[in-house]
């Protein structure tokens, strides 16, 4: 068998998803012409080796041979070394608080003169890999509750070491896993508590008086307990459990709320009332509404946005880029970007359904919610439903990481699809 | 198992996707509120800048106050047709000069065409007035007032520390965001140290522009702008008068003085000599000047009050006593024969007790006296029973505040060194070392540093009695009429307030009838002070001299260190008493012993 391999294996005759391909290279080309459009300058030209977007086409150059590496290396390698590749990632976080370097006083950065890479961004494709090796091991059962928390430490380590670097943005990608698990078999059960809980901390906040929510819950205790009078006493018990722990929830909130370091809780007031905040947080999202509302149906053109090149919206070429696309291509341009993410993220759910190894199914699902999170938190964030959370928007968002890190993770998919039919059924 | 699953994520995702296009429909399509507050290509913001807090003495007097400049900005895609002729006339420059502003100007991190960025900095009144009348003839040029920093004094320019341009690898630690490239941060002295509670809030003004460059008012009628919020004013614990008359008498020395209200720790006078004058630290010239003061050998850049580190000479002897007593290894009345061939000394006396060789300066007092705490028999081994000794010795030391940085609110304190047993392996590189290895530290010689800061810090504490607060410069933030939380506490020292009075008396003797009898006692007021000569081979001697007055009620405590001056007596002592004598009674009644100090001949 691997003889025939040897020779199926060259680039030339692997069946790559050129749809996939295609959505990838117009996000990264729209992605490329938008960062010039944010910092343009009169009379420059968008390979002006002053401005954002060369330095981007570097990156993107960097990206193409990222992209042929990956092809050229066996499909096997990435099942073979995933918990390897993991464990030396999560290795290169721990050191990174050591001998990183400082950037926004953070240390999350290495680098190498003015070149700087960010680990954590590689996390994302290492944590997919492991988490797709050990849900395609063979005789692998979801129902086990060993495996589960296996699962959640797969999560749980880079999430830990990338909260020690304070960057909870990127900590926060990786709760997305808990979807790939919902359809690998784990129970909805898990997601809805971890919804419920965000509901009931954001309504918490709201509602500034916890006894009406106490009296609420009361209320609501007394109507489960009078439906289910008939029930068993089990039943009977759990309801008041039930009752009892969301109290404690919500006593809870408004101490983690007060712990929570000072800009975390300003964000996320000013996500709720942007008035709360208005010279700081909240500001950055009225600044990113007016930007993307000023763009109106069809925008004000290409390189004609004036609010994204004052200072109006703050780190605009990166986590707020989206505001140049709503302002110089109004709605239509917002509806055409979107429903290139949609495109992209289904396409992988189709990629990942059609795999006939779990190993290959789970990672395809991961990569699809991890560009789904970014997609929802990133332009959530610029159009005030969601807290300002430094997260990029893939493709789009300026930066050489990032760009390099979205590209493996879609890529190794793109590969692992090429060499489907080569492998034998294992679900 | 996993039926609806795969449909289930998807619609889920859809959903979002919609979510966010009708949202986006609303505020782009529905919303018409948000164009107009996006009006193109017209909305310039010009920075507010904070008025910064104000600095006064403790009676109110202004120190340090605000004085207005200008800046010139430029928005480079707005400068059209410029007459580089009339502009180099405007302004005073050559044609290079002008050529290399605009080379300059590119190479900045911030720069922008769109947006206003600095051109030229720091206008004076008189510049603004001669340009004020032109600046119509150049479109693309604003002018930005903002304000620098102005004194009514040439004093304490260390103290105060000074305002200038935040530095690049300062503005990249900047979390909050605070500071944008060319803005003013205090650099040393109080000006850094309550940086926060001066610096107030910058705002932004949005002024609305024609395609043409016109003025048309304020944008969204101000309702956008943010106003600046303005500093909070300081009030310190200095005292003007008393601090020019300590620089007046510092005038060509050398060293420091620091006077003490031992009571609340409250820092009456600062002097670092030599020193500058904090004008030359403001405005245009400020790169030049810089470059010259901070290139002079005699360092008017570095403060001496807490960075000189100097060993404490003789007055150590004071807090040697009263450790001794502390351990029980003396009592007053112990008394010890003037051996000098051990170790040297002066003057005539021969068997003294405790207070006489306070009095006396007794060297070999004091080496006994150090080897009764050091050597206790705690441990029949010499070697240990010295380390067990030092432990404790080392632990009392500590409680005055010596060997670490005391806390005072300025930056770059020096933390002096007490030579703990963990010291000695150091220095010895394991090799064993006992009492007569290191006896020197007995007259406050050998490994011992102190600041002065500690030693005015060590004065307020015997004056007190016992405790200190931490010494501080800054007694009211704003209208809050309290320091900060950290100096209001006391701190208590391991001595017993009996042991302290001993030492109070032998003080009062020092200056009554033993070294310092000449030049610091005073007819009207009971002073405590001891004398120390500083041994600086080849060179002369620092004189040293701290003291509190009254004895009774302690008003003030002071330290001098005045640099190769000879003995304690003499330089350091008259300059202690004449600041005691300004500060109770507003001046002198001893003109010769101000003109000794003027004249500055110590050693003849």
């Amino acid at each position: 068998m691997t003889s025939s391999f040897k020779k199926e294996d060259s680039i030339k005759t692997q069946r790559l998803d050129w749809v996939t391909i295609g959505i990838y290279i117009t996000l990264v080309f729209l992605g490329w012409l938008n960062i010039y459009a944010v910092t343009y300058e009169e009379n420059q030209t968008i390979f002006d080796t002053n401005l954002n977007s060369f330095r981007q086409l570097m990156f993107i150059i960097g990206a193409l041979v990222i992209v042929s590496a990956i092809l050229i290396i066996d499909r096997q390698f990435y099942e073979t070394f995933a918990y390897f590749i993991y464990g030396f990632v999560l290795f290169i976080l721990l050191l990174v608080p050591f001998i990183g370097k400082e950037v926004g006083g953070n240390r999350s950065w290495f680098g190498v003169g003015s070149f700087g890479l960010q680990p954590s961004e590689f996390a994302k494709f290492a944590t997919a890999l492991a988490v797709a090796k050990f849900v395609g091991t063979i005789g692998f059962r979801m129902d086990n509750l060993k495996n589960q928390l296996t699962l959640f430490g797969l999560i749980g380590a880079p999430i830990l070491l990338i909260l020690l670097q304070k960057d909870y943005g990127t900590a926060m990608v990786f709760l997305v896993f808990t979807i790939v698990y919902y359809r690998e078999g784990m129970s909805p059960f898990l997601i809805l508590m971890g919804i419920g809980a965000a509901a009931i901390f954001i309504l918490t906040l709201l509602v500034a008086n916890n006894y009406i929510l106490f009296g609420c819950i009361g209320v609501l205790w007394l109507i489960a307990i009078y439906m289910n009078r008939r029930k068993k006493m089990k039943r009977l018990i759990f309801i008041t459990a039930g009752a009892f722990s969301l109290a404690l929830i919500i006593t809870s909130v408004d101490f983690i709320f007060q712990h929570l370091e000072d800009h975390h809780q300003k964000r996320i007031m000013s996500m709720l009332n942007p008035d709360a905040d208005p010279l700081g947080y909240g500001w950055n999202v009225t600044q990113s509404k007016i930007a993307i509302g000023s763009g109106r149906f069809f925008g004000k053109g290409f390189l004609e946005g004036t609010q994204t090149k004052f200072d109006f919206v703050p780190e605009q070429s990166t986590d707020f880029i989206f505001c140049t696309i709503g302002e110089e291509h109004g709605w239509i341009g917002s509806l055409f970007t979107i429903g290139l993410f949609m495109g992209l993220i289904f396409r992988v759910i189709f990629l990942a359904e059609r795999q006939k190894h779990r190993f290959a199914r789970a990672y395809g699902y991961a990569v699809a919610c991890i560009f789904f999170f970014h997609f929802a938190v990133n332009i959530g964030m610029t159009i005030g439903l969601f807290p300002v959370i430094g997260i990029p928007l893939p493709f789009f968002s300026y930066g050489g990481s990032s760009l390099w890190a979205f590209t493996v993770l879609l890529f190794i998919l793109v590969k692992l699809d090429a060499h489907r039919m080569q492998v034998l059924q294992r679900l | 198992m996993n039926e609806g699953r795969k449909e289930a994520i998807q619609i889920g995702f859809v959903i979002v996707a919609l979510i966010f296009l009708v949202k986006l429909f609303s505020i782009q399509v529905l919303d018409k509120r948000y164009l107009e507050l996006a009006t193109s290509n017209a909305i310039i913001p010009v920075r507010d800048y904070a008025i910064r807090g104000l600095i006064k003495d403790r009676n109110g007097k202004i120190l340090v106050y605000n004085t207005p400049e200008f800046d010139l900005l430029i928005i480079k895609k707005e400068v059209k047709n410029l007459d580089s002729a009339k502009f180099c006339q405007v302004f005073s420059k050559t044609p290079e000069e002008l050529r290399k502003l605009f080379k300059d100007l590119r190479a900045r991190r911030e720069y922008s065409p769109v947006k206003p960025t600095i051109f030229l900095s720091q206008l004076s009144t008189l510049d603004f007035a001669k340009i004020q009348d032109h600046i119509d003839e150049f479109p693309g040029f604003i002018i930005q007032p903002r304000n620098t920093r102005a004194y009514t004094t040439k004093a304490m320019a260390n103290a105060l520390g000074y305002v200038s341009e935040i530095s690049k690898s300062k503005l990249e630690k900047d979390e909050e965001h605070f500071y944008r490239q060319g803005d003013y941060i205090g650099q040393t002295g109080i000006e850094a140290y309550y940086e926060k509670y001066l610096r107030g809030r910058n705002g932004v003004r949005y002024k609305l522009r024609d395609v043409d460059g016109n003025d048309k008012g304020s944008f969204d009628k101000g309702a956008q702008d943010t106003l600046s919020i303005p500093g909070q004013d300081l009030t310190t614990t200095i005292d003007k008068d008393l601090q020019e008359y300590g620089e007046f008498l510092f005038k060509g020395k050398s060293g420091s003085i620091i006077a003490i209200e031992p009571e609340s720790g409250e820092i009456l006078a600062m002097v670092s000599g030599p020193s500058y004058d904090p004008i030359l630290l403001t405005g245009r010239n400020y790169s030049a000047n810089y470059k010259l003061i901070s290139t002079d050998t005699n360092k008017p850049l570095f403060n001496r009050p807490l960075m000189a580190q100097y060993r404490p000479g003789s007055i150590f002897k004071i807090a040697q006593a009263m450790v001794a007593l502390q351990e029980g290894v003396i009592t007053p009345d112990t008394r010890v024969r003037c051996d000098r061939s051990i170790i040297g000394c002066h003057g005539p006396h021969s068997n003294e007790d405790l207070r006489g060789a306070i009095t006396n300066s007794c060297n070999p007092y004091f080496h006994n006296v150090l080897r009764r705490m050091l050597n206790k028999g705690k441990s029949d081994n010499p070697f240990d029973d010295t380390r067990i000794g030092l432990e404790e010795w080392h632990k009392h030391m500590t409680s005055f505040g010596f060997g670490q940085p005391l806390g005072i609110d300025l930056p770059n304190e020096k933390k002096g060194l007490v030579p703990s047993p963990a010291f000695y392996d150091r220095a010895y590189r394991g090799r064993p070392w006992k009492f007569s290895n290191i006896y020197s530290i007995a007259i406050g010689e050998g490994e011992n540093l102190v600041v002065p800061l500690q030693m005015a810090n060590f004065a307020a504490t015997v004056a007190n009695r016992g405790y200190y607060i931490t010494p501080h410069l800054v007694k009211s933030i704003g209208d809050s009429n309290k320091p900060l939380p950290q100096f209001q506490e006391k701190h208590y020292t391991t001595i017993d307030s009996a042991n302290f009075r001993i030492a109070v008396d032998a003080m009062e003797r020092v200056v009554e009838a033993g070294t310092g009898q000449f030049r610091a006692k005073l007819k009207d007021v009971i002073v405590c002070g001891k004398t120390g000569t500083v041994q600086n081979e080849p060179r002369p001697d620092h004189s040293v001299f701290i003291a509190f007055a009254p004895k009774v009620n302690p008003k003030i405590a002071v330290s001098v260190y005045v640099e190769y001056s000879g003995q304690g007596a003499r330089a350091a002592a008259a300059m202690a008493s004449l600041m005691i004598e300004k500060y109770l009674y507003g001046g002198t009644k001893r003109p010769q012993v101000e003109e000794y100090v003027l004249r500055g001949k110590f050693l003849d």
